[in-house]
């Protein structure tokens, strides 16, 4: 217990440290951006999955189409989520 | 007292130059050794005699064709003897990027060569010019643009809607994301085992002694992402050729 508070001491004596409010900001709207990016892929892909399951389960002999289409299908909806990490990256890094 | 720092961007992606004034890294060795390595594959596979059961290279060899022809061609561009004139081009690419992908996991390269977005582009680009060039060629130059901004079966009205978002989903829209899916899987993958080795580091080197137990569960995490990056590093080549696939038949046979 002891150690653990010690971590988080030194933790957040560490941030107050050399953090402008400019860079904090900028650290919270990279994180939303990813968080924000991550919402609509996230029920998209879960639906999409889980509609292709039930597809192979009803029709097994179809589950070769099935599973291709859905590899599409995600190729497609994850985009939007790697274009929000891509921006994290970039509000973040550069 | 942890002592951790995320190292900073350039110190995780960007590699000093082996020779000097020369731009040769490691990322060019790792593409110029994935270039080399499915050439050297292909050439032993061929050299075999063809009349005893495949063995080795060759057999190697005919699984990763086989699977191009029966996963990505048949099932997106049909099976007929048109469509697997294609077989060489989205194999060729596959096997380059399956091979630039997986050193992200093998030690001492430790890097997928596709987490640089010059090795994406540069893919996502030539299949731009490959699938427009083949759109061309099938239908003519009035033909294909036509089929592309003008898709049959659509109200004339609705025109002024459909043909701004064909011309920006299918000129801009498919090259970036397709470099970008491929460049921001590999580099998120790459990212995360960073992350996860530096903690176990950080932890297993803890000066307090409670803190030297709990480096076991990132450890754990970085084995499994690990494995899981060997998933990950097949199905972005796979995806990638699929997709290529998609676009070339979308190009070559208009819908009616």
């Amino acid at each position: 217990m002891e150690a653990i508070a010690r971590l988080i001491a030194a933790e957040a004596a560490a941030t107050t440290e050399a953090t402008s409010t400019g860079d904090g900001l900028t650290a919270l709207g990279a994180g939303l951006a990813y968080g924000f990016a991550a919402i609509g892929p996230a029920l998209g892909i879960g639906n999409l999955v889980g509609k292709s399951v039930e597809a192979m389960a009803r029709q097994p002999e179809a589950a070769g189409m099935v599973r291709t289409t859905m590899f599409l299908g995600i190729a497609f909806t994850e985009a939007l989520a790697l274009i929000g990490f891509v921006v994290f990256i970039l509000l973040k890094f550069a | 007292m942890l002592a951790l720092e995320f190292p900073k961007m350039y110190e995780i992606l960007v590699w000093k130059n082996l020779f000097d004034g020369v731009g040769f890294n490691k990322i060019a060795i790792i593409a110029c050794l994935a270039t080399v390595l499915s050439s050297v594959l292909f050439i032993l596979a061929t050299r075999k005699d063809t009349t005893e059961a495949p063995r080795g290279a060759r057999n190697l060899a005919e699984v990763v064709v086989d699977f191009i022809e029966n996963s990505v061609i048949a099932q997106t561009m049909g099976s007929d003897k048109e469509s697997m004139k294609w077989t060489p081009f989205l194999l060729t690419l596959f096997l380059f990027i399956y091979l630039c992908n997986v050193p992200g996991i093998i030690p001492f390269f430790q890097m997928p060569a596709t987490a640089r977005m010059a090795v994406p582009m540069f893919l996502a680009l030539l299949i731009w010019v490959v699938f427009n060039a083949t759109g061309i060629k099938h239908q003519g130059v009035g033909g294909y643009f036509k089929s592309v901004l003008f898709p049959p079966g659509v109200p004339k009205a609705l025109y002024i809607l459909v043909t701004p978002i064909e011309l920006i989903s299918v000129f801009l829209v498919r090259p970036f994301s397709l470099a970008v899916r491929l460049f921001a899987n590999m580099l998120a993958g790459h990212i995360l085992l960073v992350t996860f080795a530096l903690l176990s580091e950080a932890l297993f080197q803890a000066k307090d002694k409670v803190l030297i137990p709990v480096g076991i569960l990132p450890f754990f995490m970085l084995v499994f992402l690990t494995s899981f990056e060997v998933l990950v590093a097949f199905l972005q080549a796979y995806i990638f050729a699929m997709l290529a696939a998609v676009y070339i038949s979308g190009a070559a046979h208009p819908e009616h």
